[in-house]
C-alpha cells in the first residue's frame, strides 16, 4: 500500500506573513522503500517530514492530502492525529539526543510512553529487549538514565522506541548529522535492518548528506525552494542525475579520492529564495546556469524516464 | 614554523575537581607556512582542545608549544598581542561566534586595538577592504550589516576575513565547515586552498575524512587524545596502517561504492595497548615508527611489541 502524497501544501504563520516551506508536494512511498530526502537547510524537507506527523503546531496546512495503507491522515488537525501518530506513523527527531527526558530511567520512560498509547508495557517487555540487544544495546541501558549514554547509545535507544509499534511509516529527520563517522555507518545500517526486519513498512530518511542516503536509500528525493526538484531511483540519480540544481549539488560534494590539488570542485552561488515571497516560476531559475526566459513560468514535475521525475524545462 | 612538542592537556572533572582526564596526551607535530595540516578525529579525542591550547584559550599541562621557537605560554602583554596578530582561530558555529548586536564593521574594528594604535583610518579601511577581497567578499556588501542578516556561508567568510585582518600567518580552522550546506561548504574550503597558497600555514580541524583528503597535504589521525597516525595526506589515506584508520575510512559513505558489509560494531578495533591506555596514562603506549618517508604510526602491532597475542581476543570480543 505505502505512502502517496498529492500536492502537500504547508505554510507557516510568522508576523510577515507565511512562511510556503512546502509549495505542492507529490510523491509515493512504496511499501518496503527506504526513500532518502535531501535538500540545503531551509528547502523544507524536515516541515515535510514533520507535517507527515504533524507534530509543530505552528504548521498550517493548506491543502493537499497524505493516505498511508489506504487511510486518509488528518494531518491539518494536532488532535486527530493523535489516534495515528507512533502507532501507524512514527518519528525519529532531529536531535535525537535530545529528545530523551533526562529526569526518568530510560525503562520507565518507555512504560510511561507505552501506557499513554493504552498499550500494557508487559506485553512488550521480551519484544523490547530483543530489539535493544539488535542494535546492540545491552539490557541495562534501560534502568539508565539519558546522562550515562554516549550520543551514538541515545541515538539508538530512541531508533528502537519510535519502532517499537511497528509503525508503517517511519520519518528518520536527520539522524546522522551529530554522530562520528563510525557511528554514522553504524545507525545507518540499523536502520535498513529494521526494514529488513519488517518492524517498519516504509521509511523517510530526512538529511543534507547525500553520501549517506546513497549507502542505504532505494530511491532519492531532492527538494529545492519547498518544492520537489527530482526523484529517482538512487543508483539512476546518482549517475543520470537531470535537474541542473542536482548535478551541481552532486558535483560539489568533495568525494574520497578527489583533492584540491588535483580537482578544484566548485560550488553553487548565490543563496536558496526566501520562501516568505517565493519567485514566481521555477524557483532555482536564478542561481541556475541554464535559465531563460522558459522558466519564468513554473515547470511541472514530471516523470521523463520510468521512476525517474524533474521539474525542470530544460530537461527534454 | 608553530610546533607542539609533546604537548599534554588533564582537565580536572568532578565536584571538587578530584578526577583527571587527559583530553590530549603528548602530540607532537608542526604546522609550517603554507601547508594545511588536518586533524582528524572523533567527537572526544582531543581535536578541539589541541586548537585551543595554540590559542592560548586554555593552558597547557606538559610538554610545549611553540612559535619560531619561542614557548607561547611565557607570553605576556604586549608579546602576547603579538603572537595573535600572528596566530587567529575561527570556529564552527559562526552564527553564535557574533555579537548580534555589532555590525560587521565594528566587530573588525574592535581588533584596531590589537595591531597598536597609529593606524590611521585610511590604511586600516584599505585593510578591511582587502581582508574581504580575498575571502570574495565586498565591503558593501556585509560591512553595515548584523550577523543576522547574512548566510551561513558569509558569517564564515567574514570571520576569516576578522582573522586575516591581522599579520595572519596561522589559523586555526575548527570544524569550519561542519554547519554549512554542500552547496556553500566547498567555497570555504577552497578558500583556504588559496590561503595557504599566500603562504598561510592552517590547522584544519575536523572530523569529516573526505574533507581533509580534498584540501590538506599532511594528516594527523587522533584517537582518545594520542596521535596514531600521521604523515602526508596520499600515504595515510592511501595506505592506512593504523586499524583505525583503516576502520574510520571504511565507515566513511562514498558516493559511487557502498558499504562493505564488514562488522556493523561502532567501536574501534582497537590496538593492544587500547584498554591500558585508557585505563592509565603511565602504562605503555607504542612509539610512533617510521614506515615509509614521513608516515609515522604508533600502532603495537606493526612491529611485534605486542605482549601475547591479545589483540586476536580483542578482535574476537569486538
Amino acid at each position: 500500500m505505502g505512502l502517496e502524497v498529492t500536492d502537500l501544501r504547508v505554510y507557516y504563520r510568522t508576523l510577515a506573513g507565511d512562511v510556503k516551506a512546502l509549495d505542492g508536494v507529490t510523491l509515493g512511498v512504496a511499501e518496503g522503500e527506504i526513500m532518502g530526502l535531501a535538500g540545503e537547510s531551509g528547502c523544507g524537507k524536515s516541515t515535510f517530514g514533520n507535517s507527515l506527523i504533524r507534530i509543530d503546531g505552528r504548521m498550517r496546512h493548506v491543502g493537499g492530502s497524505v493516505v498511508l495503507d489506504g487511510i486518509e491522515l488528518p494531518i491539518a488537525d494536532g488532535d486527530a492525529m493523535r489516534e495515528y501518530r507512533y502507532k501507524l506513523v512514527s518519528i525519529i527527531p532531529q536531535y535525537a539526543m535530545s529528545a530523551l527526558n533526562p529526569t526518568r530511567r530510560i525503562g520507565r520512560m518507555i512504560d510511561e510512553l507505552l501506557e499513554s498509547r493504552g498499550v500494557r508495557h508487559e506485553e512488550y517487555e521480551a519484544e523490547l529487549r530483543r530489539r535493544l540487544a539488535l542494535v546492540g544495546l545491552q539490557e541495562d541501558v534501560l534502568r539508565r538514565y539519558p546522562i550515562e549514554l554516549s550520543g551514538g547509545m541515545k541515538q539508538r535507544v530512541v531508533m528502537v522506541i519510535s519502532t517499537l509499534l511497528d509503525p508503517s511509516l517511519l520519518i528518520a529527520d536527520e539522524i546522522t548529522s551529530a554522530l562520528d563517522v563510525s557511528s554514522q555507518k553504524a545507525v545507518a545500517q540499523t536502520l535498513v535492518q529494521f526494514r529488513d526486519e519488517g518492524f517498519v513498512r516504509a521509511m523517510i530518511v530526512v538529511t543534507h548528506d547525500v553520501s549517506i542516503l546513497y549507502q542505504i536509500a532505494d530511491t532519492l528525493a531532492i527538494m529545492y525552494a519547498g518544492r520537489l526538484a527530482e526523484k529517482a531511483p538512487t543508483e539512476e540519480l546518482m549517475e543520470r542525475p537531470l535537474h541542473p540544481y542536482t548535478r551541481l549539488l552532486i558535483s560539489s560534494l568533495p568525494e574520497m579520492g578527489v583533492r584540491f590539488a588535483d580537482a578544484r570542485l566548485a560550488g553553487i552561488p548565490g543563496a536558496p529564495p526566501s520562501l516568505l515571497n517565493p519567485p514566481t516560476g521555477c524557483r532555482f531559475r536564478t542561481r541556475c546556469p541554464l535559465a531563460d526566459a522558459e522558466c519564468e513560468t513554473q515547470p511541472p514535475f514530471v516523470e521523463v524516464a520510468p521512476e525517474h521525475a524533474v521539474a525542470c524545462w530544460k530537461v527534454a | 614554523m608553530l610546533t607542539l612538542e609533546r604537548a599534554s592537556k588533564t582537565y580536572r572533572i568532578g565536584a571538587f575537581g578530584g578526577g583527571r582526564l587527559v583530553a590530549v596526551r603528548e602530540a607532537d607535530f608542526s604546522v609550517a607556512q603554507g601547508e594545511v595540516v588536518s586533524l582528524i578525529g572523533e567527537s572526544g579525542s582531543g581535536k578541539t582542545t589541541i586548537g585551543r591550547m595554540i590559542l592560548r584559550l586554555i593552558s597547557v599541562n606538559g610538554g610545549r608549544i611553540t612559535l619560531d621557537g619561542e614557548d607561547i605560554a611565557a607570553l605576556r602583554g604586549p608579546a602576547l598581542r603579538a603572537y595573535y596578530r600572528v596566530v587567529q582561530g575561527v570556529f564552527q558555529d559562526p552564527f553564535s561566534s557574533f555579537n548580534p548586536i555589532f555590525k560587521v564593521d565594528h566587530v573588525f574594528s574592535l581588533l584596531r586595538g590589537l595591531l597598536g594604535g597609529g593606524q590611521a583610518d585610511d590604511g586600516w579601511r584599505r585593510r578591511v577592504d582587502e581582508a574581504l577581497a580575498s575571502v570574495g567578499l565586498e565591503g558593501g556588501q556585509v560591512l553595515h550589516k548584523y550577523p543576522h542578516q547574512l548566510s551561513g556561508g558569509q558569517l564564515q567568510r567574514v570571520l576569516i576575513a576578522r582573522a586575516l585582518l591581522l599579520d595572519t600567518r596561522f589559523l586555526v580552522a575548527d570544524e569550519i565547515i561542519s554547519m554549512l550546506d554542500a552547496s556553500t561548504r566547498i567555497d570555504v574550503l577552497n578558500l583556504l586552498g588559496d590561503l595557504k597558497a599566500r603562504g598561510l600555514g592552517i590547522l584544519f580541524i575536523t572530523h569529516d575524512l573526505s574533507l581533509a583528503n580534498y584540501i590538506s597535504e599532511r594528516a594527523i589521525i587522533l584517537r582518545r587524545g594520542r596521535v596514531v597516525e600521521s604523515g602526508p595526506t596520499t600515504a595515510v589515506f592511501g595506505n592506512p596502517l593504523h586499524p583505525y584508520t583503516q576502520q574510520l575510512l571504511g565507515a566513511v559513505p562514498r558516493l559511487h561504492e557502498k558499504w562493505g558489509t564488514g562488522p556493523r560494531s561502532g567501536k574501534a578495533d582497537a590496538c593492544c595497548y587500547h584498554d591500558t591506555v585508557t585505563a592509565s596514562p603511565a602504562a605503555g603506549q607504542p612509539a610512533m615508527v617510521e614506515a615509509e618517508p614521513g608516515h609515522l604510526v604508533g600502532c603495537a602491532n606493526l612491529y611485534g611489541v605486542c605482549p601475547g597475542d591479545t589483540d586476536a581476543e580483542v578482535r574476537a570480543t569486538a
